[in-house]
Order: structure tokens, then sequence, then C-alpha cells
């Protein structure tokens, strides 16, 4: 009776998990091989893949433009998202401490995160625009020559980064969701022992969102290296390669090219630079990170 | 004379003892928190403000930033898209994407979702392992191979490969749902399929309307998601009836670079049915968020 049972509930769970592990083979397991052998192929659509070994690998070693895209995608990434969470934080705690109006704040700092997309990107073309955006119109009345901005390589990357800080809603929502989390218990304790603001930001506040950190600081740094639309709509990795980030490098390289094994080299080791900063970030959490139920168990 | 000598304390005094007293302190620090987001949610605003002001400006105020309030108030800019390009024909596409999304997308991720938390079978942890790991999995390692495929089976330039995987489940959504069903309780469950229920009508009848809230976050997300994708459109559309909106949004403005009033209507456009969804469905967003972030 109950290897009968069994024997149904292990049909069962695959009839209901079979979408997803169709999808799992045919769309995640298949192309991942494939997409390892072909990193060591020559291949234009044109012709059979021919195969190159560890070619593409050593090539992208000394492809300029390829080592220039990491560096921009770097840039980007370690500027730009340490930026964000910094001001989705100051934001976020403000947030938590007024009284009124909490909802309708958040709403409008929210707003920006739901319309991404190229008209976002058109939109900042247009703020950007050297002469009679609104940005440098707005510099003017300090008495500030605004950049060429998009069209000038130092300014661009930079453009592109203040783009994104535009986005900060996002961090901010989720930054609120755990200082709510945070019992109010903590701080009266504190109080009661003569804790000054600075200290209980310090010593509860800090470490009790600090998950949340690691969560944003992963999340963020994972979307950042695989930015795309802004940099391919905003400039399209100009002007002289600027905001090549390495995402636009792959996709001129598959299909400006049809380049398709280099492009595959690309996507792993974009993958691996991923991975790496993760599982980084993943091992340095044991020093900063600090999870409630650690108190019982004397942080294991 | 001697009046005004005596320690009669001036408002400036009084305001310096206010501030020293805890209900002063509060007040100030209030009163800077509010400036400080007030500042802030302005900034945020001004390129919406921005964009919504050049597109009813007429081709000379355009280029005057100095003018906030066209005049004067042309409504042309936003009949331009539809002349030169097919919208009609891109806002079907993109509705095509949409639905498939936000139909697929929930059905598929809630019904696997079912089988993970409810179902043990040789495999289901590891599987559940796998499921996790292909969260994390950035989309390149497995684009070209996936393009490839979709070439060989004929649907390049076709709506099919930004559809039909919709029906597949997403890896995020799965574990989402699933840890939703897993906080149900079994009881009514158990009931159901004592008096003879089927584990199809189980899910349909009694987890999916307790999931209610879930699927509606995945349903805005999902728009969203399908609504603004710039990516697929991009690699697997060529012609132009086969193109979603963004993917005209970006042809006309690389081909009327200079007709700002036109090309800031039809962001303007675009970006409202999202700006409406939000507001409409906030409390699902928030929640949203809030759930991915906090258990991640």
């Amino acid at each position: 009776m109950i290897k009968r049972l069994s024997r149904s509930n292990t049909l069962k769970f695959y009839l209901l998990v079979s979408p997803w592990l169709v999808g799992f083979v045919v769309f995640v397991a298949g192309p991942m091989v494939y997409s390892m052998y072909l990193s060591m192929t020559r291949y234009t659509m044109l012709n059979p893949p021919s195969w190159i070994g560890l070619a593409n690998y050593t090539n992208l070693l000394r492809d300029a433009r390829f080592l220039k895209s990491l560096r921009v995608t770097a840039t980007y990434t370690f500027v730009g998202v340490p930026l964000r969470l910094i001001f989705a934080f100051a934001i976020a705690l403000m947030l938590n401490n007024i009284r009124r109006g909490k909802d309708f704040i958040r709403t409008v700092y929210y707003l920006p995160s739901v319309v991404s997309g190229v008209a976002v990107v058109v939109l900042w073309r247009w703020l950007f625009n050297p002469e009679v955006g609104l940005v440098n119109h707005i510099l003017g009345w300090f008495g500030i020559q605004g950049p060429g901005w998009l069209y000038d390589p130092d300014w661009a990357l930079p453009a592109l980064i203040i783009m994104s800080l535009w986005g900060v809603g996002r961090d901010v929502v989720i930054f609120l969701a755990g200082l709510q989390g945070i019992g109010v218990q903590l701080y009266e304790a504190a109080r009661i022992d003569g804790a000054g603001g600075w200290q209980c930001l310090r010593y509860i506040t800090v470490p009790m969102i600090s998950p949340t950190i690691f969560f944003n600081l992963v999340m963020g740094i994972i979307g950042s290296f695989q930015v795309f639309t802004d940099a391919y709509v905003a400039t399209q990795g100009g002007p002289m390669d600027a905001t090549l980030v390495t995402v636009l490098y792959l996709y001129l390289q598959a299909f400006g090219n049809l380049r398709m094994g280099y492009a595959s080299a690309i996507a792993w080791v974009l993958f691996v630079i991923i991975m790496f900063f993760t599982l980084l970030i993943i091992r340095s959490s044991t020093v900063w990170v600090f999870y409630e139920t650690e108190i019982g168990g004397k942080k294991a | 004379m001697s009046r005004s000598l005596s320690p009669q304390p001036t408002i400036l005094a009084r305001f310096r003892a206010f501030t020293r007293t805890q209900s002063g302190i509060d007040l100030i620090s209030q009163t800077v928190q509010y400036v400080i987001l007030g500042l802030g949610a302005f900034i945020i605003m001004i390129p919406f403000l921005w964009m919504i002001s050049t597109s009813f400006k007429n081709e000379f105020q355009v280029w005057d930033p100095e003018v906030w309030w066209p005049d004067p108030f042309v409504l042309s800019n936003y009949r331009r898209p539809f002349d030169v390009l097919p919208m009609k024909t891109f806002f079907k596409n993109t509705m095509i994407t949409v639905l498939a999304g936000v139909i697929g997308v929930p059905l598929s991720s809630s019904l696997v979702a079912y089988g993970f938390a409810r179902f043990r079978a040789p495999g289901s942890t590891v599987l559940f392992m796998v499921l996790l790991t292909t969260m994390m999995l950035p989309g390149q390692v497995t684009l070209i191979p996936t393009f490839i495929l979709f070439r060989r089976l004929g649907w390049y330039d076709t709506l099919l490969p930004l559809t039909v995987p919709c029906f597949l489940g997403s890896a995020f959504y799965i574990f989402l749902l699933r840890q939703f069903f897993t906080g149900i309780s079994k009881d009514v469950e158990e009931a159901a399929i004592i008096d003879g229920c089927g584990t199809l009508r189980v899910w349909w009848q009694i987890l999916l309307p307790m999931t209610k809230p879930a699927l509606a976050t995945v349903v805005v997300f999902e728009f969203l998601g399908k609504w603004n994708d710039f990516f697929g459109p991009l690699i697997y559309l060529e012609t132009l009836d086969k193109f979603t909106l963004a993917l005209g949004m970006r042809m006309f403005q690389s081909d009327f670079i200079i007709e700002y009033g036109p090309i800031m209507a039809l962001a303007t456009l675009l970006m409202l049915p999202c700006v409406l969804l939000f507001f409409f469905t906030s409390r699902y967003f928030i929640q949203g968020i809030s759930l991915t972030g906090s258990k991640g």
C-alpha cells in the first residue's frame, strides 16, 4: 500500500514538474553543454563548427577590446553598485524614521524602477544632451560648463552610472522592508542602557540589516555585470569604446560578426567572473553578515 | 529702560532652549529628514516632468530648456509615431508576449511549485537544488545555443521564442511560490483528497485561490518584464511587422534622432501603462520586492 502510494507520488511529482524539467533540459542544461562545446570551435552558422581547442580563450586574453570591455564593466559595477547601496540605505533609514507620508514617498522613489527599458534610456539621452539637455542646463545655473556626457569618452560611463542611480528605489524598498523587520525592543533596550542615535545605528541597525545589504550587494553585482540595454541604446558602446560593456561586446561578436564560438567563450569568461565575485562576497559574508539565529548558537 | 534689560528670554533664546528638549530634537530631525527626502523625491521626478513637458512642445520650444510649460501646447507629437510607424502592429505583438507572460508564467510556475512543495520522489531534492542553481545562472551562457535552437526550429523572426518558454515555468517564481505553498496548511487539501478530489483539481480549486496575492505579484512583474523587454525582441525579431513597442521605440529614436518632441511623446506613451499598473497594484509590488529581498 505504502509502496504503491509512493510510486504514484513519484509519478505525480514528475508530471507536475515536467514543464520546468523540459524547459531545464531544452533551454538550460542542453544549451550549457553545447555552449561549452561551441566556445572551443570556430562557428559562423554558415559552416559546421570546427574544433579549435582553447584558441578562443587564449585569443580573448590578447583581445584589447575585450579587456577594455572588462575594465568598463568592472568600473560600472564597482562604482555604481556601492553608490546605489549607500544612497538606498540612507534614504531607507530616513523613510523608516519619518512618521507620515512614508508610502507616498516610497512610491515616488520606486517609480523609475517600473519603467525600465528603452524608453528610459531614450529619456536620459535627451536629459544628457550636451547643448540643450536639462542636466547641463541645470549645471549652468551654478556656473558649471557641463561636459559632453554621452559624446565624451571620459563622461559617457559616469553618465550611465548616474542613469543607474535613478533606479535606486528598488534597493530602497528592500532596505525598508528589512528595517521594518527590526524589533523595536532592541532599540528600547539600547536607549535604556544610554545608547545614542549613532550607537543604535552602528550596533543595532547595521548588524540587523546586514543580510539585506548582502542580498542587495550580490543582486546588484550580478545584474550590473550583465548590463546591456542601457549601453546599447544610449551609446552603442561608444565613444571610443568608453561604454563597451562585456555583454554588448558579446552581442556584437555574436550577432554582428557571427562569431558564435568566440561569443560563447566571452559568455563563459563572464560567467566565471560573476561567479568569482559572488562567491567572494558569500565567503566574506561570514565576517560581516549577521543572522539573528546566531544569537542562540553563540555564532557557529 | 530697565524693562528692556530685564532677563526676558528672546524668541531666539527660547528656540535654543526648545532645541535642547527631546521634542525639540525630534521636531528638527523630522524636518531635516522630510526636507532631504522631499528634495530627493523631487530630483527623481524631474526627468518624468521634463519628458512630459518636452512631449507637448513644438519644434522650436523643444530647444529651449528654460521652458517648462509649453506655449503653445501641441498634441501633434503624439500623432507623429503613429504616422510613421505601424504602432498598432507593434502594440499587438507586445500584447501577445505580455499575455503569454502574465498567463503562462504564473500558471506553469505554480504547477511546478505545487509539485516541489507537496510531493516527495526519488531525485526531488536534487532537482530542487538544480532549480535554485539555475536562478543564479546568467542568461548569456545559454544565449547562443538557444538562439541557434530557435533558428533551427524555424522560429526566428516569429514571436514564438518570446512566448513558448513562458509556459515552462520560471525558476525564480517557482521558488517563490513553493515557499508560499509550504507555508499553507495541508488540512483543506487532505480533506479534499479524501473526498476524491484529484491532484490537478486540488491545485486549481484550492491552492491557486489561496495564493492569489503571490500570483498577482508574479503577474505584475511579468507584465513589466515583457512590456519592457528589449534584448529578446532585439535578437529574435527582424522584420518590422514582428517588432514589439520597445524595438519600435529604439528604431524611432535612431531614425528621427532630432525630433525630440515626438520621441518624448512615444516614451511617455510607453511608460504610461507601467506607471498606471504600478499605482493600482503598488501593494503587490512592495510585497513582492520585500518578499524576494528578505528571503534571499
